[in-house]
């Protein structure tokens, strides 16, 4: 009997399931994506007419927490991955939750970050390092943020009756990807425009 | 069955309007896209013949300035984004699943959506003539000129919305076929028996995956220079209006091969069949459509040779330029090469594809020319690179695309178009487009430039102009011999069979039109052309089985309330916040929706 | 000599193992794809007398790119007579037709495949090449006696300024023979581009960047430019032309441009003048009247836009009439124009014409 209702089981050509598969080719996209915002930075480094400007306002140790921060929760993911993998359904939801956690107060050290710069003179308008800066961390942070509903739901899906299914390994190595790629892609926003430049 | 655990209801119909509204079927999803291109190329081709007749004399009055510039832009919006990129898609939608021995494609939600924001953005670019204006600052936008500084009003930011969403729309259909070609292929069908028209979507799927998100940046990044003062292109504030120019480009190029490569595709389909002998070179003709992609992505600033580029980043671009020649030779003689020794029947799709290889091959040659950076300093901006690229997109992906037309007609609706009408449709456009375009190279090289209103008499210019006019209505008449026989087709029985013109491909191994579900049995593919194979060696499909319980997915609301939302969003974008507010909680409403409705 | 003749048979005989009518097929279609590059070369040829056209070079810059292109058309007039013959050949020979031999069964020959990608690489190398050598020639540092000029591109009408010879005019560039001029390449609002087809090939003028061409002019003669980037609503408006002088044609053009504007003679004139001090200052320089340079949006100088033969970037010709025309209603003769409509009275009109004439 042959389906067109795609689930873990179900035969594909490379073996891989559908939306894993999918999953791998949208970050190649959100690669190009984020590239464009990364080399949109560079090329504006040092080009601002008027200040304030990076070195005033960059706080590389406060970062670092925050960094750190994400990182913990790729550890978390990673935790929560395993635990849906082998049905130890209570690790998994800790795990997601902790995850969660963490990404939101990733997050929160953005809104203070961007409250600090904002209260220092540093708008979108107000110089190529306002533009740039903020249109690449903010849409990076827009992942996060997407990224954590995203787990939110997941958790929600895994405390109903039927739980995530027979499909729950899967749902959470394919949200683990995303998460993984957003921590990523922080790493490379971090040294590249905390501390390469100091 | 699962049973539902959701109160929002799930569609029934299986015919009218709201069948077609909440349909999954990967076929009925390729007529939505193919009925909705083809109507947006009777308005581009509209928009064209008054961009002609203005020009048809010197100092023309039927326009003036103002709409002129509007409607040269939006031509070139509505052909590219509303016209071929649609079709393309139509095909793709239609026949992807047929063509690999699939029943759908991998995510037939999402490839209802994607049509679903199509439509929206469609409607959002298009609506602009009556909200204030249409864009009007070129397809390109070139920054300043699209600024807030000189682009005064909101026509501008329905350019950017417009093509955001448009590019969301083709993001999400290339993720769905890239998954569903390399994940749902029949069993033996390997990724070198695959048809070329698979291998060019496929191809076409990457291209705009890995182009789309830098396009999507830099209108993200022009949309907030006009609305909230940033400051990426503006001069004034140490931005980079040639910044705008790379963003731009990196997409631009590797769309155009978007634009030409499926209509690549369909004629190595075509070709081979009418020849009745199989594609000279197959392998060569899969790499070098690859090749042409890879190259596409390092040859952008062929765009920018006057801009003032360094000597040498202006030599590597124009080298990587010539390389592309090279792969496109290569496919042009393959596809001579299938024509040779053949026994050839000269159907109207056969028309089309053999004059895709002549119009192409002078499209291609003009444009190597100006791949050397000092002959383009004669020719860019000029009516020379207006005959290059209608040569490639009207004499390449049209002819194609019609071709695709002529061919597929049987299988999608099991009625031939008339061959007599067809071949009047083909003749007249074939001069009509040869008449319109091929006097514009004399117009380029006597230096006119284009993008301009209207001209002066006396540089020699309009005797050309008024010869590419006659040629412009010469070639709508041919579009509307083609409707006339599409109307006069449709009010017939449905007569054909499974495999009317013995073609080689799964496509023709199911009724014309396929059942919902395509297959009864999926086909087993041992051969490149599997139904030459099979027919050649009395091999027999495998009756289905007595109880043939194939599952479909059900329709849905969800990628039309999702679609509508979207539409909110980004027509939110030009108006009120307070609407895009209202467009994430509807979109928000159908994730749930969707994520929590049974789909088996 | 028997071996070359030898040869020649042999090859023959291989050309013998197509028929009759293949070959005649390919004779007719071949006749028939030279007939149709002959009549397109005839007319091309036919363009080279044209106003604006880029096959009449008359300078070092474009007499390099017209070389070029000498050697690129040859090449593609190769390929598109080949590609065309074959295609229409191919379709008479192998049509389907009572009695005709089955389709040849074959997927490939691999000789012919490499044989068909070499060629296009030769033909790719033999145009990029010379290219390459053409972009080291014209471009570059320039000539140590050349002439300076900086060209400024507006909406939609173009700044022309000598700075060591301080002077500056607009629309109308003379420069003299035989002499290198380099020209620096500005923008005061959105891209332009610079495009003299039968002196120099086009750069643009891009706002925020410092772009330059040159070239040496080798004949006198009066040569028709335009902008080459689209750069708003009268972008198809917005063109110029360069008088190349002879030295002593050159000089004397100099020497008059760097004088002020003289004073009003004719009591109409006098009136003119009265209201271009007052009104017309605002935007246009008319030396030697004012010294304001804060323009609230910049005009062409008109200190002697009587000298010029044409008005509004060279979309009208200079006389009592367009003149009139203009100042009426700029945005009526050039949609968009930055001039607003100013209501002066046909009496104004008419004095001011008589001062714009007297500034020779």
């Amino acid at each position: 009997m042959s389906e067109a209702v795609t689930h873990a089981e179900h035969h594909t050509s490379t073996g891989v399931d559908n939306r894993m598969l999918m999953m791998w080719i949208f970050l190649a996209s959100e690669c190009l994506f984020f590239g464009s915002l990364i080399s949109t930075y560079l090329i504006y480094q040092g080009e601002s007419l008027v200040g304030p400007l990076p070195g005033e306002l960059l706080n590389i140790p406060i970062t670092s927490a925050s960094t750190f921060v994400l990182l913990m929760s790729s550890v978390t993911m990673v935790l929560a991955v395993y635990g849906a993998q082998h049905k130890e359904f209570l690790m998994m939801k800790l795990n997601l939750l902790a995850t969660i956690i963490l990404g939101t107060i990733f997050l929160g050290f953005q809104v203070v970050e961007f409250t600090e710069f904002v209260h220092h003179g540093l708008l979108l308008s107000t110089n190529q390092f306002g533009s740039s800066f903020y249109l690449l961390t903010g849409l990076h942070g827009t992942h996060v943020g997407i990224g954590v509903i995203y787990l939110i739901s997941l958790l929600i899906g895994s405390s109903r009756r039927n739980g995530l299914g027979k499909d729950a390994g899967l749902n959470l190595e394919i949200a683990g990807l995303y998460w993984h790629f957003v921590d990523i892609v922080w790493i490379v926003i971090f040294t590249i425009i905390y501390l390469i430049p100091s | 069955m699962a049973t539902a655990t959701t109160s929002m209801s799930q569609p029934h119909q299986k015919s009218g309007v709201w069948d077609w509204l909440t349909t999954v079927d990967h076929k009925k999803i390729g007529v939505l896209y193919g009925v909705s291109g083809f109507s947006f190329l009777l308005l581009g081709g509209i928009e064209a013949l008054l961009i002609r007749t203005q020009l048809a004399v010197p100092n023309g009055t039927v326009l003036d300035a103002e709409l002129y510039n509007q409607l040269f832009t939006m031509h070139a919006l509505t052909m590219i984004f509303m016209a071929i990129m649609p079709m393309g898609a139509s095909f793709f939608n239609y026949f992807i699943p047929l063509m690999i021995g699939a029943r759908d494609v991998a995510f037939p939600r999402l490839n209802a959506l994607s049509y679903w924001i199509f439509l929206s953005g469609a409607l959002i670019l298009t609506s602009s003539f009556i909200f204030g204006g249409a864009p009007d600052g070129g397809w390109f936008a070139y920054a300043p000129l699209s600024s807030e500084d000189y682009a005064v009003g909101r026509a501008m930011d329905f350019y950017t919305v417009g093509l955001v969403v448009l590019g969301l729309s083709s993001l999400m259909a290339s993720l769905n076929f890239a998954v569903t070609i390399i994940n749902m292929r029949a069993p033996g069908m390997t990724m070198m028996r695959l048809p070329v028209f698979m291998w060019m979507t496929i191809v076409v799927n990457f291209l705009l995956i890995l182009s789309l998100p830098v396009i999507t940046v830099a209108l993200a990044q022009l949309y907030f220079d006009r609305n909230f003062a940033t400051n990426f292109f503006s001069p004034a504030q140490g931005g980079d209006p040639i910044l705008w120019q790379h963003l731009f480009w990196v997409f631009g190029h590797p769309e155009v091969y978007v634009l030409i490569l499926p209509s690549m595709g369909i004629i190595s389909e075509v070709l081979p069949v009418f020849s009745r002998k199989p594609l000279f070179g197959y392998a060569a003709i899969v790499f070098a459509g690859v090749a042409i992609a890879v190259l596409g992505f390092a040859v952008w600033s062929h765009h920018m040779f006057t801009t003032g580029l360094d000597t040498v980043p202006k030599i590597v671009f124009s080298a990587s330029t010539m390389a592309i020649g090279v792969p496109t030779g290569i496919k042009i003689f393959n596809w001579l090469g299938t024509m040779y020794g053949g026994q050839i029947r000269f159907t109207t799709a056969m028309y089309f594809s053999v004059s895709f290889i002549a119009l192409f091959t002078i499209g291609g040659i003009s444009g190597v020319m100006h791949g050397s950076p000092p002959i383009d300093t004669q020719q860019q901006d000029t009516y020379f690179i207006v005959a290059h690229l209608h040569y490639v997109l009207f004499g390449g992906a049209i002819m194609g695309i019609f071709a695709g037309i002529y061919y597929w007609f049987p299988k999608m609706t099991g009625r031939f178009l008339n061959e007599t009408l067809g071949k009047i449709n083909f003749w007249l456009m074939f001069i009509g487009m040869n008449l319109t375009f091929f006097p514009m190279h004399f117009l380029g090289l006597s230096g006119m430039p284009r993008r301009v209103y209207t001209y002066d008499s006396g540089f020699g210019w309009d005797a050309w102009n008024m010869v590419a006019t006659i040629g412009s209505y010469i070639l709508a008449f041919g579009i509307l011999i083609f409707l006339f026989n599409f109307f006069k087709t449709m009010r017939q029985e449905p007569t054909a069979g499974n495999n009317p013109w013995d073609g080689a491909t799964l496509e023709w191994a199911t009724s014309s039109p396929p059942p919902e579900h395509d297959f009864d049995v999926i086909p087993e593919v041992r051969d490149r052309d599997p139904l030459w194979y099979d027919r050649d060696n009395n091999i027999q499909q495998p009756e289905p089985p007595e109880e043939n319980h194939i599952h479909l997915p059900p329709p849905s609301y969800m990628p039309l309330i999702m679609g509508f939302g979207v539409a909110l969003i980004g027509i939110g974008a030009l108006s009120h916040l307070a609407m895009t507010g209202l467009g994430v909680a509807v979109v928000i409403y159908s994730i749930w929706g969707w994520v929590l409705e049974p789909i088996d | 000599m028997t071996r070359e003749l030898l040869k020649v048979l042999a090859f023959l005989e291989e050309c013998l193992r197509f028929s009759p009518r293949s070959i005649v097929l390919t004779l007719i279609s071949l006749v028939v794809v030279l007939a149709l590059t002959w009549v397109l070369w005839i007319i091309f040829e036919g363009s080279a007398s044209h106003l604006q056209t880029t096959f009449n070079p008359k300078s070092d810059n474009t007499e390099s790119i017209h070389d070029l292109y000498m050697i690129v058309w040859v090449l593609s007039g190769f390929v598109m007579v080949g590609v065309l013959t074959l295609t229409m050949a191919f379709s008479l020979i192998f049509r389907e037709r009572p009695g005709a031999p089955p389709a040849q069964q074959f997927h490939g020959n691999s000789r012919l495949e490499i044989i068909w990608t070499l060629i296009p690489i030769v033909i790719v190398v033999a145009i990029a090449i010379p290219s390459f050598q053409v972009i080291l020639e014209t471009e570059g540092d320039p000539p140590a006696n050349s002439l300076e000029i900086v060209a400024t591109g507006h909406q939609w009408w173009f700044e022309f300024e000598y700075p060591k010879e301080n002077l500056i005019t607009a629309n109308e560039l003379h420069i003299p023979v035989g002499q290198p001029v380099s020209i620096e390449l500005r923008s005061d609002d959105v891209i332009h581009s610079f495009w003299i087809p039968q002196l120099v090939g086009k750069v643009d003028m891009v706002p925020g960047h410092n772009n330059h061409l040159w070239f040496t002019p080798y004949e006198p003669g009066e040569y028709y430019g335009q902008c080459a980037e689209y750069c708003g609503t009268s972008h198809a408006n917005m063109r110029f032309r360069v008088i190349v002088e002879t030295q002593e044609g050159y000089d004397a053009w100099v020497a008059n441009q760097t004088n002020d504007a003289l004073p009003a003679v004719g009591t109409e004139a006098q009136a003119g003048e009265k209201i271009a001090t007052t009104l017309c200052a605002a935007c246009h320089m008319i030396r030697g009247t004012s010294t304001n340079t804060a323009f609230a949006i910049k005009g062409p100088d008109l200190t002697h836009v009587g000298s010029r033969n044409h008005i509004a970037a060279v979309t009208m010709e200079n006389n009592s009439e367009n003149l009139a025309q203009w100042l009426k209603n700029p945005p009526g003769v050039k949609p968009g124009s930055r001039m607003p409509v100013l209501a002066l009275s046909d009496e104004q009109i008419s004095q001011l014409v008589a001062y714009l004439q007297e500034l020779q």
